[in-house]
């Protein structure tokens, strides 16, 4: 690009010519020899070049104008929902890529256009610009430092203490009043994290069936998704709900259960489990059934099932609370209870 | 005014149109003074002195965009059911966010062009900030008087990280929404107050129906509006500092080589905002971009596998699944040390690199002016301190993705998790070590070829029949600029004893500043660079090259 990588500097008869310039003495031969000559390029001294780069630019502008026509009559022209195939991309929106290539040939050719003019036919000379100390110099310092002597003495703010100790008072107190209209935000927590919507009686809905369930739904080796009757997609508070009370069930031959309290709280060898994950709280969702290992997908957080849901690998913290399941008289399962502990992620009040 | 009376006299008392165009705005606004200063200003030319551009330019883009946006998106979390003309997600529930994404995506003509624009522009502006930010380091840009500057960027790196985690999360989707829950447990695990953020920041219970507004005024007003300002003080410093350049000939620390702003900068600048520009339009066209329609509305009890977050968030990523699950339960609380910490780390890994420059003043204790920018090499411990940096961040993103490294590469995700926790120690300093290592020899090498010329290839046979390869000495012009760096000292501390003779004492921290300025200047931190009378004493005597 400039002059400067060109090599052949090297040679001797480039090195006479610079010696005109340069400052290069017998004491310091590392010494600054000052700025290469310029090099004129082909443009400058061929005027055809020069209108071929010309031509070359103005190509570059209709290209432009061209394609934002193409971009006007792709918007007209091209049905929103048609979808072609593109070699090797697959199967797209046409409006979509036309749009987008005529817009980005659009703007790249006028940009194209406009670097190549700077590069070929504006000059390319290297000019050097003087720089000037950041820092002011001691008389304008002087002259500062007086001037806001004299402000503040004409304030009296040093003078008059009763005057300064009030003003700060003020303007630190005023800011509390935007602190405290941040209390509305939100509700305090309260106890809210350590209940969900599952109390005695409650039966278990399968999510995708919307029908409750029985325990010979549930098979071994299979993941059910579980959620509290009564709540249903549409009601105001189902995403807050759904996020505290969704359980996962699967069912463990009770013999290879190893913990005793699930196995107390289970049914028949259905175990219910909150599906949120004690880390930072994503649904659990892949289950492994030869080992009833859970894997969170989020961050890999692995629970074993069939021993208390207790952590084995991962970032989590403590073990899937555990719902008290049961069955009712029209046989389907229910719980027995809320969870005895929060779901989800731990917080400082959790304990 | 001599220009007004020529060209009056040329126009028989009437100016051409923009000149008097431009006396009514200086009469007013005084920009014949801005531009006697700025139109011809000088700046130097590098590639890598457009990366820089690439972020301004794809903020301009993100803000058109934006805007564009803006006009079609609702920023409600009411839940609606979903007529558009997407078929496979007919009649399912979804908050309004997402179904006037949904709308922008397929109903509105170019609209989702514009949406990957935006988002394409946004990973970009990102990535260019993080390199930008990366050529600033290792060339030394960030000293006195430009480290106000280096902060700017700085803040406007990790602005530009909210203010994209705040825009993917919007649409409301089941990618995105997994994202706010995270960030909601990691909110949680504040000690003391956990709870009370996290109830504010909701509007109550997770998801509740606030946060999507809320982060709609953070992502297009709040965040923007303060990265605008910092963007507009950013740029006013280069103009006013005059950019930085590489030693050569000509080139001093007291003058600035390159083209004016006119034309030369003005038509290369302007010409690569197009460029930027046009090369994101046409990635939007072939590349899709978080399409939200095969992720599905949001719903806290459901999650795709492979949940990533846009890529600069990725090493936060990586600190929450690496981490170990600490949890301490006393007197009825908890400590979430598991998300806790990482969400702690999370601040510092960027705090490490931001306070560098003021580390290495101190050190220095340099407090000139500095214009011309250091090769890396001849800077070894920055560059190693910036290599580990990049190491380290680039373990964590590693460890952010551990789940797709290991479905890819069919490795165990236990062994890439423990990997990455001994990583996050061990790498950094290894690339420390390894980049001092190779910046010395490159300095050796350039010693070398000062001393020796460059190798030509040419092999010759001398009489004797022994083969030398004839080396050709370097212009002045490279003598000049491979030696033209400066090197420093190592401070000492002062004498221990005062000049009366009494012992003084030293401070701890005048210890530890002569302890690194050894470490940085020391005989084992650089080699020196060649000295005229050895240059002299080799290429006066025997002549064979």
């Amino acid at each position: 690009m400039s002059s400067q990588d060109i090599p052949e500097e090297n040679l001797p008869a480039e090195q006479d010519a610079h010696g005109a310039v340069g400052v290069a003495d017998e004491k310091d031969p590392f010494a600054d020899p000052g700025l290469p000559p310029h090099e004129h390029r082909v443009q400058d001294i061929d005027e055809r070049a020069a209108r071929r780069s010309e031509r070359t630019v103005a190509m570059l502008f209709t290209v432009s104008m061209l394609s934002t026509i193409g971009f006007i009559a792709s918007y007209v022209g091209i049905p929103h929902d048609k979808s072609i195939f593109v070699f090797p991309i697959g199967h797209i929106n046409a409006l979509n890529f036309a749009l987008g290539l005529t817009l980005g040939l659009a703007l790249f050719a006028i940009g194209a256009g406009a670097v190549h003019w700077a590069r070929t036919l504006m000059s390319d000379e290297e000019i050097a610009d003087e720089r000037h100390p950041i820092e002011a110099p001691p008389e304008v310092k002087a002259k500062v430092m007086a001037d806001f002597k004299q402000g503040a003495k004409e304030s009296a703010l040093g003078r008059r203490k009763l005057i300064r100790n009030t003003m700060f008072g003020a303007l630190a107190l005023f800011p509390l009043s935007g602190v405290v209209l941040l209390r509305d935000l939100g509700p305090l927590p309260g106890t809210k994290l350590r209940h969900t919507m599952w109390r005695k009686g409650l039966q278990l809905v399968n999510v995708n069936t919307n029908e409750p369930l029985r325990p010979s739904d549930v098979a071994v080796g299979s993941l059910t998704f579980a959620k509290p009757e009564g709540l249903e997609e549409h009601d105001e508070e189902f995403q807050t709900e759904i996020a505290k009370a969704a359980l996962m069930i699967v069912r463990i031959q009770p013999d290879n259960i190893k913990d005793k309290r699930e196995l107390e709280w289970s049914y028949e060898g259905i175990v219910a489990y909150s599906k949120i994950c004690t880390h930072v709280g994503c649904p659990i969702s892949l289950y492994e059934q030869q080992t009833h290992h859970v894997l969170c997908p989020c961050h890999q957080s692995t629970f074993d099932l069939s021993d208390g849901a207790r952590v084995i690998f991962g970032p989590a913290g403590h073990a899937l609370p555990q719902l008290r399941i049961g069955v009712n008289d029209q046989g389907y399962l229910e719980a027995l209870g809320d969870f005895e502990e929060p779901v989800g992620p731990a917080f400082w009040e959790r304990g | 005014m001599s220009t007004t009376e020529s060209s009056e006299s040329r126009a028989r008392g009437k100016a051409p149109a923009g000149e008097r165009v431009a006396d009514w705005a200086d009469g007013r606004l005084g920009i014949y003074s801005l531009a006697k200063s700025n139109m011809r200003k000088i700046f130097p030319d590098h590639w890598s002195f457009m990366l820089g551009e690439v972020c301004l330019y794809s903020f301009i883009i993100i803000i058109l965009t934006g805007v564009y946006l803006t006009l079609f998106f609702h920023p409600s979390m009411n839940e609606v059911e979903y007529h558009g003309s997407y078929v496979p997600l007919q009649g399912q529930l979804m908050s309004e966010a997402f179904n006037s994404t949904m709308h922008i995506s397929f109903d509105v003509r170019g609209g989702l062009l514009i949406r990957q624009i935006h988002h394409w522009a946004a990973l970009i502006f990102l990535a260019g900030m993080f390199v930008h930010m990366m050529r600033v380091f290792f060339t030394g840009a960030f000293r006195k008087p430009r480290e106000v500057n280096w902060l700017f960027g700085f803040l406007l790196f990790v602005l530009g990280m909210f203010t994209g985690f705040t825009g993917y999360s919007l649409p409301d989707d089941l990618l995105s929404g997994t994202g706010v829950r995270f960030m909601e447990g990691a909110v949680l695990s504040v000690p003391i107050v956990g709870t009370y953020l996290s109830f504010f920041l909701f509007g109550g219970e997770f998801p509740g129906g606030d946060f999507v507004a809320r982060f709609y005024s953070i992502h297009v007003l709040l965040l923007p509006g303060i990265m605008l300002g910092l963007v507009v003080g950013h740029l006013i410093l280069v103009i006013y500092h005059k950019h930085t350049q590489f030693a050569g000939p000509g080139k001093t620390n007291n003058n600035v080589v390159g083209m004016p702003l006119l034309p030369v900068y003005m038509a290369k600048a302007g010409g690569f905002f197009f460029l930027v520009f046009g090369v994101i339009a046409a990635i939007a066209a072939i590349a899709s971009i978080n399409p939200i329609w095969s992720m599905g509305p949001y719903r806290p009890d459901q999650v795709s596998t492979g949940a990533q977050p846009d890529w600069y968030m990725g090493f936060s990523e990586g600190l929450i699944r690496v981490m170990p699950g600490w949890e301490i339960n006393f007197w009825g609380h908890t400590l979430v040390l598991g998300v806790f910490i990482p969400l702690v780390i999370f601040p510092l890994v960027l705090v490490a690199i931001a306070v560098y420059p003021f580390v290495e003043s101190w050190v220095t204790g340099d407090k000139r002016e500095h214009h011309i920018l250091d090769r890396p090499r001849n800077a070894p411990t920055r560059t190693a301190f910036g290599v580990a940096w990049i190491t380290w961040y680039m373990v964590l993103l590693i460890g952010g993705g551990n789940d797709l490294w290991a479905t890819h590469f069919h490795l165990s995700i236990n062994a890439i998790t423990w990997f990455v926790r001994v990583a996050f120690f061990v790498a950094p300093v290894l690339a420390f070590v390894a980049t001092k290592r190779i910046c010395l020899g490159l300095q050796r090498r350039d010693k070398e070829k000062v001393l020796h010329g460059r190798e030509s290839g040419i092999i010759k046979r001398l009489p004797h029949g022994e083969f030398i390869e004839v080396h050709e000495p370097l212009s002045q012009e490279q003598l000049h600029t491979l030696t033209a760096h400066e090197q420093y000292e190592p401070a000492q501390i002062g004498p221990a004893v005062d000049e009366n003779g009494v012992e003084r004492k030293i401070k701890g921290t005048e210890k530890l500043r002569a302890k690194l300025s050894e470490a940085y200047y020391g005989d084992e931190a650089q080699i020196p660079k060649p000295t005229v009378e050895e240059y002299k004493e080799i290429t006066s005597g025997h002549g064979h090259h």
